[in-house]
């Protein structure tokens, strides 16, 4: 029985399912195609990188995968199930790229905020209980921002609330990490050490990374896999084993272009 | 304090506290969404079925609490479903509401005194038996906030963060609206329909300038909401005005001085 879900598949490692998988997805806003013939595994244990220019389909893959959209045709599964019957989402930690709160002033500290991903579903003395949490302190160290736990959440830097989000997922202890554009509006050197926290947590603590991005230049130092995404798989495999051929068509634009620019980005 | 051997005063202190507690405990969350309107919407609705209930003789307040309940449901259903956008529901609702509680009200010739006292409130005429509906709601209310704290708080922040985190932001929501409506009927004797959006929504907007945290929020606006219903109650009896005004006014009160105070420290922290 273990291995019902592996028939057909000689590249699965010991450990059951992959974390992701898209079987010939298809999804569509009303006329307008946003992904098609999307077939992709994410398998335990990878730091994937999920690569496009805008508006190729990146961030709706990530709202599929996590049953915040449905595919109009097609299969997805999350950890083995489709996101509407997975129940293990203490498992899974998501980065969203915006927040519905993130114009106001949103008036939570950023304990609050971490806290949140300690949710494992309805407890009456919650109000009375959430003041402070050896969990929460240790995962807003882990990503080095332990001095700001009492700070209001919307007064932080653009930086510094990413690393608060990570550490909201984090808290949750997952298996699964899933990070929208984590480093978007963040200086290059946050950023660095930004990808180098999460290829730490991809070695240390064995989580399963999928992050998406249109930065070309870091994911290729830091990712163990790429998915290069434009309306559909362009290309799938080792990071390094991914050719100038493949990245020129993703982006239309000649290859020596897009390294001068991750160059010039990464200075 | 003569105020208190009057029956009738302790019974709109009670009722105006339980009110400044809970509106504002609803309101946070409804601010947060960028729902406030919807307090709006359910008063007008509940302003229906406060007709209703005149023109049949039924108990008024619990014609407007099936009301409310009623429309709280309809606009999560025609926004979860698309049909139309969440601040179109609630326009429409709005003077959909309103347009029957005008007819209504023609049909029966006008209702003159009973329909005055839930359109401006009418705090220190609250029978006993009105305090035990205020009573009973505050404890559904209060209960409500209590134990889905968490849920509301991580439906506020992001909505599908919530989802990936096991929220089932749906039903929340629909518990939300549902509630708000109960705090919009339960309000309504002490501040009336036309204002109680206000008790709603401005001890919040005073808050969230002052405190950091949301739990401190929370606390801190429950305490500008009890302070303005009390002070503006024992205000309205000396000096011989409507409570419900008194009572806005002293919230209006708190929110320009919270927001010079938060001006102040922007300023002092910038120049410091």
């Amino acid at each position: 029985m273990k291995d019902a879900t592996n028939k057909g598949n000689g590249l699965v490692p010991q450990g059951g399912a992959p974390y992701l998988e898209f079987r010939d997805v298809l999804f569509a806003y009303g006329a307008h195609t946003v992904v098609e013939n999307l077939t992709l595994k994410v398998e335990r244990g990878e730091f994937a990188a999920i690569l496009g220019p805008n508006g190729s389909g990146k961030t709706t893959l990530l709202k599929l995968a996590l049953g915040l959209l449905t595919p109009s045709r097609g299969e997805v599964l999350i950890i083995g199930s489709p996101p509407e019957k997975f129940r293990e989402w203490g498992r899974v930690g998501y980065v969203p790229q915006r927040l519905d709160s993130s114009q106001a002033d949103y008036p939570a500290t950023a304990f609050e905020v971490v806290a949140q991903g300690l949710y494992r579903g309805p407890d009456p003395l919650a109000f009375l209980r959430l003041t402070s949490n050896a969990k929460v302190t240790s995962a807003l160290g882990t990503v080095g921002v332990a001095d700001l736990e009492r700070k209001k959440f919307s007064a932080l830097s653009v930086g510094q609330r990413q690393r608060v989000m990570l550490a909201r997922a984090l808290v949750r202890e997952p298996d699964l990490l899933v990070l929208d554009e984590p480093v978007a509006g963040v200086d290059i050197a946050a950023e660095e050490r930004f990808y180098a926290l999460l290829r730490r947590l991809n070695r240390e603590r064995g989580i399963t990374i999928i992050l998406v991005t249109h930065d070309i230049g870091a994911t290729m130092s830091e990712a163990t896999t790429v998915a290069c995404i434009n309306r559909t798989l362009v290309f799938h495999g080792p990071a390094h084993a991914i050719t100038h051929h493949e990245l020129s068509a993703l982006y239309g634009i000649p290859m020596e272009v897009l390294l001068h620019n991750a160059l010039h980005e990464h200075r | 304090m003569d105020i208190f051997t009057y029956d009738f005063m302790v019974r709109a202190l009670i009722g105006g506290a339980l009110v400044g507690l809970l509106a504002p405990a609803i309101g946070l969350f409804l601010v947060l969404r960028r729902l406030s309107l919807i307090a709006d919407s359910l008063a007008h609705v509940a302003l229906m079925g406060v007709a209703i209930g005149l023109a049949t003789a039924a108990f008024p307040p619990a014609v407007a609490l099936g009301s409310t309940s009623a429309a709280a449901f309809s606009i999560e259903q025609l926004r979860i479903r698309r049909i139309l956008p969440g601040d179109v529901a609630l326009a429409v609702v709005l003077y959909c509401s309103l347009a029957i509680a005008v007819v209504v009200i023609s049909l029966a010739n006008g209702f003159n005194v009973d329909l005055f006292s839930y359109l401006f409130g009418s705090v220190l005429t609250i029978s006993p038996s009105d305090l035990w509906l205020v009573v009973g709601l505050a404890i559904v209310v209060a209960a409500f906030v209590a134990v889905f704290y968490t849920e509301l708080s991580q439906t506020s922040f992001d909505t599908d963060l919530a989802r990936t985190t096991g929220v089932r932001v749906n039903l929340v929501s629909l518990a939300l609206a549902v509630l708000t409506g109960a705090t919009i009927t339960l309000s309504m004797r002490i501040v009336g329909v036309l204002l109680v959006g206000a008790l709603v929504v401005i001890p919040v907007m005073a808050s969230l300038r002052l405190a950091t945290g949301l739990r401190a929020t929370t606390l801190l606006a429950m305490a500008i909401g009890v302070a303005s219903a009390v002070g503006g109650i024992i205000l309205a009896y000396y000096a011989d005005i409507a409570a419900s005004g008194s009572v806005v006014l002293i919230s209006i009160g708190f929110l320009v001085i919270a927001s010079g105070w938060s001006w102040a420290r922007n300023r002092l922290s910038r120049a410091g």
